[in-house]
């Protein structure tokens, strides 16, 4: 049974209509790549996913109807955020952004830092003084400690060096494999994507135009709806 | 300097001038002590609400002026030996300063419940101007409540009293509200700390960020404000002691507007910004006041300087780390 599913989803930004019937479907411990060019409404998607716009269609997470609640209740229901452009709260604390988020349950402060130790050696650093890739872990980490059902990362390793890209990337890897954590993930590394994903979904112009396993996205595809 | 030793300096030094004035035999001085404590502690409740939650309250006289009245009407009816009501129960005042203040946080928080429920509905320019209404209500209020005094205000003849205690020496009443600024600013630094705190914080930087995390932004504020209305409460009702005196004034939106001043020239969301803030307060309105009726002006200059080079307030530009606001 499907943990999110979305059928029909629509949503606009004032006059102009983003969405136009996009639907996608996320299992226990799946992870489902969502992927599409540049204004295809992938952070759309996921910005009415989490309530944080208005939308129509259905949405439901775990049997609940989404759009009967506001955002705080969709995310206390388990959708865990970690939005594009990894906005943190630049005056707090490494330690306080990761303790302002939490909720009870097997993601804690511990835990967080063994997942990424830099945040660990940074904890009492402002994290308006973090690097872009230390922003970006601490992004994560202020979900987990949320304890979500379903991660969803939009754009998680854009704009960062290599290596910060790969140390996120591991991280990620060990959520899938060491807890069987639901991810919908935005990204645009395919070659990573096809490592970690179990499925992916391919929107263009507001609708979904393929679904299946990610061993099913062959350049063909890949070429017309993702332009590589 | 590390802000922690700042705030040990703010207080020591506080509690120093007002043991050194009782020693030298200077009463008047320990009472202006006292009122730089009991300033401190109104406006550490505010500080809650605008440095940390961001709600430029210009209606926090309401309930420094509740707190005030709730010891009044408290006082006045024990004095007069004449209950506050009779039916369906016996309600009798009290001249006893713990369960005045008690009194005091309660009307203070309801208060703020009420006003709070509906003034968080708005934002920014509106939550000012609708605190301010609700500031000027109970001024009105006040005024025309001739059981009470009306616009003369109430007297009550003898301090209330303190188990153990002769609140009619100044250094005793002072130590009383030093202790309760104490104990009140260990309660804040710990809520600052605490997953409530922080989340409010953050909620004031970015609201759909922190609704991303499962926590409702309107709970949170409306929870800061109604412990900071309980606090100036609290304070509304020491002041009203310290003057044995209470009148519509307290109610007034100058007094919303000082409490707003304190708060920017100590340092705003500093913990010990309330007390720096008071201090050069009552400081500045006793020796400028001296030397002429509009010292005002010079305040303002000052509040000036403040706002233009160092936002920090004067904890902020001792300390030199950036505020958390």
């Amino acid at each position: 049974m499907s943990l999110l599913r979305v059928s029909d989803l629509r949503a606009s930004y004032g006059p102009a209509q983003v969405l136009h019937g996009a639907s996608l479907a996320v299992a226990e411990g799946e992870v489902v790549a969502l992927l599409g060019r540049n204004g295809m409404g992938k952070t759309t998607s996921i910005r009415a996913i989490c309530r944080m716009m208005p939308s129509h269609g259905a949405l439901t997470f775990d049997g609940h109807d989404l759009h009967r609640l506001p955002s705080h209740r969709a995310a206390r229901l388990g959708l865990g955020l970690v939005p594009e452009g990894r906005r943190c709260f630049a005056p707090l604390t490494v330690a306080e952004n990761l303790r302002a988020a939490a909720r009870r349950g097997a993601w804690d402060l511990a835990r967080v830092e063994r997942l990424f130790p830099r945040l660990a050696e940074r904890r009492e650093q402002r994290a308006g003084t973090l690097s872009g890739g230390e922003q970006q872990m601490l992004a994560i980490g202020r979900a987990l400690m949320t304890n979500p059902r379903l991660l969803i990362l939009d754009e998680a390793t854009e704009g960062l060096a290599p290596l910060v890209r790969a140390e996120i990337w591991a991280a990620i890897e060990a959520l899938r494999v060491e807890t069987g954590m639901a991810i919908l993930i935005v990204d645009k590394s395919l070659a990573e994507l096809r490592r970690i994903a179990d499925r992916a979904v391919i929107l263009s112009r507001g609708r979904d135009v393929w679904q299946g396993p990610i061993a099913g996205l062959d350049d063909t595809l890949a070429g017309r709806y993702l332009g590589v | 300097m590390a802000e922690r030793w700042i705030n040990a300096g703010l207080l020591a030094g506080l509690g120093l001038v007002a043991l050194w004035a009782w020693a030298a035999g200077a009463p008047f001085t320990v009472t202006l002590a006292t009122k730089v404590a009991i300033l401190a502690l109104a406006a550490a409740g505010l500080n809650l609400a605008l440095g940390i939650g961001g709600l430029v309250s210009l209606g926090h006289a309401v309930f420094f002026g509740i707190g005030g009245y709730a010891m009044g009407v408290l006082a006045s009816h024990a004095q007069a030996y004449d209950p506050i009501f009779t039916r369906p129960f016996v309600f009798e005042g009290t001249k006893s300063m713990p369960f005045i203040w008690l009194a005091a946080i309660a009307v203070g928080a309801l208060a703020a419940w009420v006003i709070g429920r509906i003034s968080l509905r708005t934002s920014g320019v509106y939550f000012i101007m609708i605190t301010l209404a609700f500031g000027q209500m109970f001024y009105y209020l006040a005024i025309s409540w001739p059981a009470y005094g009306g616009e003369d205000g109430l007297s009550i003849y003898v301090r209330n009293g303190f188990p153990g205690l002769d609140t009619l020496d100044p250094i005793q009443f002072f130590g009383i509200c030093f202790a309760i600024l104490l104990i009140v600013l260990w309660c804040m630094a710990r809520i600052a700390a605490s997953p409530f705190g922080l989340a409010l914080n953050a909620a004031r930087q970015a609201p759909t960020r922190v609704m991303a995390s499962g926590i409702d932004p309107d709970r949170l504020r409306l929870w800061a404000f109604v412990v900071s209305g309980a606090v100036t409460g609290l304070a509304g009702a020491l002041y009203a002691d310290l003057n044995r005196f209470v009148s519509p004034t307290m109610f007034s939106w100058q007094v919303s507007g000082e409490l707003i001043v304190l708060i920017i020239l100590g340092g705003v969301g500093r913990l010990c910004g309330p007390v720096a803030g008071a201090a050069l307060f009552v400081v500045l309105e006793q020796w400028l006041g001296g030397l002429s009726e509009y010292w005002q002006v010079f305040l303002g200059l000052l509040l000036l300087a403040v706002v233009l080079a160092g936002r920090g307030g004067i904890v902020g530009l001792l300390a030199r780390v950036p505020s958390r606001g």
